[in-house]
């Protein structure tokens, strides 16, 4: 009994010391505020920053390899909060970018091809004759998109069409690289007009597919302003460095610009999103 | 020689860990989603279980009969293992911080991994001496690696297959265990120890 006390006491004991010498022999110099910026980045370890994680960034902003604004998720709070931490002033930019998926051919508007019958995956559709949907450029509507948001930021629609939530998108990229469409674009969150179309065909081509396809009959690209909206391969596109007012939308005949509410700036409070201010 | 050649087969094949003996099931089912991630477990397994055979044969035979405590057994090597773990985690994260990054957070898991409890009381068991422990550590830990890899694997296919829904997610993996632990049966008899 004694025995065996003394010597597990012994060997605890020893072993203790053994990592309490460990500790100090292999001691690794940590910057302390590499852990306080840990904990203010979201956590997600998703990687839209370009690094392996949370741990890994906080590690390079802390030795300043990185600007404290590197979170494309925390945004400007988290940006501020970093700041604060590494004593640095933060002035705010509104540049937060959200996802938003370039089409609106739900099932009730867009034409099929075949019955598709196959894996549940957008990947997977899309190898099969190019997927079932009509139009070559839409929206297969099998979620691989929402499956890969790590936020639970992308609702998939009944008809087959995923939804990016801008509140909830924290700019990722992750369902970007996922669309095998490649139809997932980064847009500035305060935006408010937005061309839902990637189909480059000419109009008649895209029309017989869709009832919401661009025709590129360019009526927006002339009531916009200058350089706002352009013509490429038949399709209208948004350069989202430039302000469009909402009636630009009322132009379309197809119906296929949409308004939907753009985020107001928090770092700028001046400019309101109603006045389709800069996001 | 040649019995050190029939304890790497015995170890890797014939009484395979995971899929004969049934130690170290948490980490074979709890990290095999992806075969990076197995692979990464396997490499942190091979580590500990090779350097926690040495050091609990050792604490055997020159700490516990020595005294007459052999009935610790259990209760020593558990405490050596958790403070081997931490020891070498320390010691990865100064000396090799590539090997630490690799490792990652299995290297503290494996702390409450059977197989690399399993491995040391098995030592005991068979009698071995010092350097048949030490192959008997890294074949039972290779053993471990290629359950990991081939179940990885396999998780990744079925993971892309239009399962029937109340088999999805664990229930498929627990019956591809299962085969998979079949399988291996047919090495049985191919030596003895």
């Amino acid at each position: 009994m004694l025995t065996a006390v003394t010597a597990m006491a012994i060997l605890a004991l020893a072993l203790a010391f053994g990592i309490a010498m460990a500790a100090r022999i292999f001691a690794v110099v940590t910057d302390p505020r590499a852990e306080l910026i840990e904990g203010a980045l979201p956590g997600a370890n998703c990687g839209a920053c370009g690094l392996p994680g949370c741990s890994e960034l906080a590690r390079r902003i802390a030795e300043g390899k990185a600007p404290v604004g590197a979170c494309p998720v925390g945004g400007e709070p988290v940006a501020a909060e970093i700041a604060r931490i590494m004593g640095e002033a933060f002035e705010g930019g509104c540049e937060r970018q959200v996802a938003l998926v370039l089409c609106n051919g739900s099932d009730q508007v867009a034409a099929k091809r075949f019955f598709y019958n196959g894996v549940f995956d957008c990947a997977s559709a899309a190898l099969v004759a190019g997927g079932d949907k009509a139009c070559t450029y839409g929206c297969l509507g099998f979620g691989t998109c929402a499956a890969v948001c790590p936020f639970g930021a992308i609702d998939m629609l009944p008809g087959g069409l995923a939804v990016v939530d801008p509140s909830r998108c924290t700019g990722c990229t992750k369902c970007v690289s996922a669309c095998p469409r490649g139809i997932i674009r980064m847009v500035p969150a305060g935006r408010r007009v937005h061309i839902l179309c990637s189909n480059h065909e000419k109009g008649a081509a895209a029309k017989k597919k869709c009832a919401v396809a661009c025709i590129a009959c360019q009526k927006c690209v002339k009531a916009a302003p200058e350089g706002a909206i352009t013509m490429d391969n038949f399709l209208a596109v948004v350069d989202y460095s430039k302000d469009i007012p909402d009636p630009v939308a009322a132009e379309c005949p197809m119906s296929t610009i949409v308004v939907r509410p753009g985020e107001a700036c928090a770092g700028d409070a001046g400019r309101t999103a109603a006045a389709g201010g800069e996001g | 020689m040649p019995k050190l050649i029939v304890i790497i087969i015995s170890a890797v094949l014939v009484n395979n860990f995971v899929l004969m003996r049934f130690l170290g099931i948490c980490p074979f089912l709890g990290v095999s989603k992806r075969v990076s991630t197995a692979a990464g477990m396997s490499g942190a397994v091979l580590f500990v279980m090779t350097m926690a055979s040495v050091v609990t044969w050792l604490i055997y035979r020159y700490i516990l009969v020595p005294f007459g405590l052999v009935y610790l057994q259990t209760v020593s090597f558990i405490l050596v293992i958790a403070a081997l773990v931490q020891l070498v985690e320390l010691a990865l994260q100064k000396l090799s911080p590539a090997l630490y990054k690799a490792l990652g957070i299995f290297l503290p898991l494996i702390t409450t991994n059977c197989a690399v409890l399993g491995v040391s009381v098995l030592n005991i068991q068979k009698e071995f001496t010092l350097v048949e422990t030490t192959v008997f550590g890294a074949a039972a830990a290779l053993g471990f690696g290629v359950a990991m890899m081939i179940f990885s694997g396999l998780r990744e296919r079925i993971e892309l297959c239009d399962t029937p829904l109340p088999f999805r997610g664990t229930a498929i993996s627990l019956i591809t265990a299962g085969l998979l632990s079949l399988a291996f049966m047919g090495f049985t008899g191919l030596v003895n120890l």
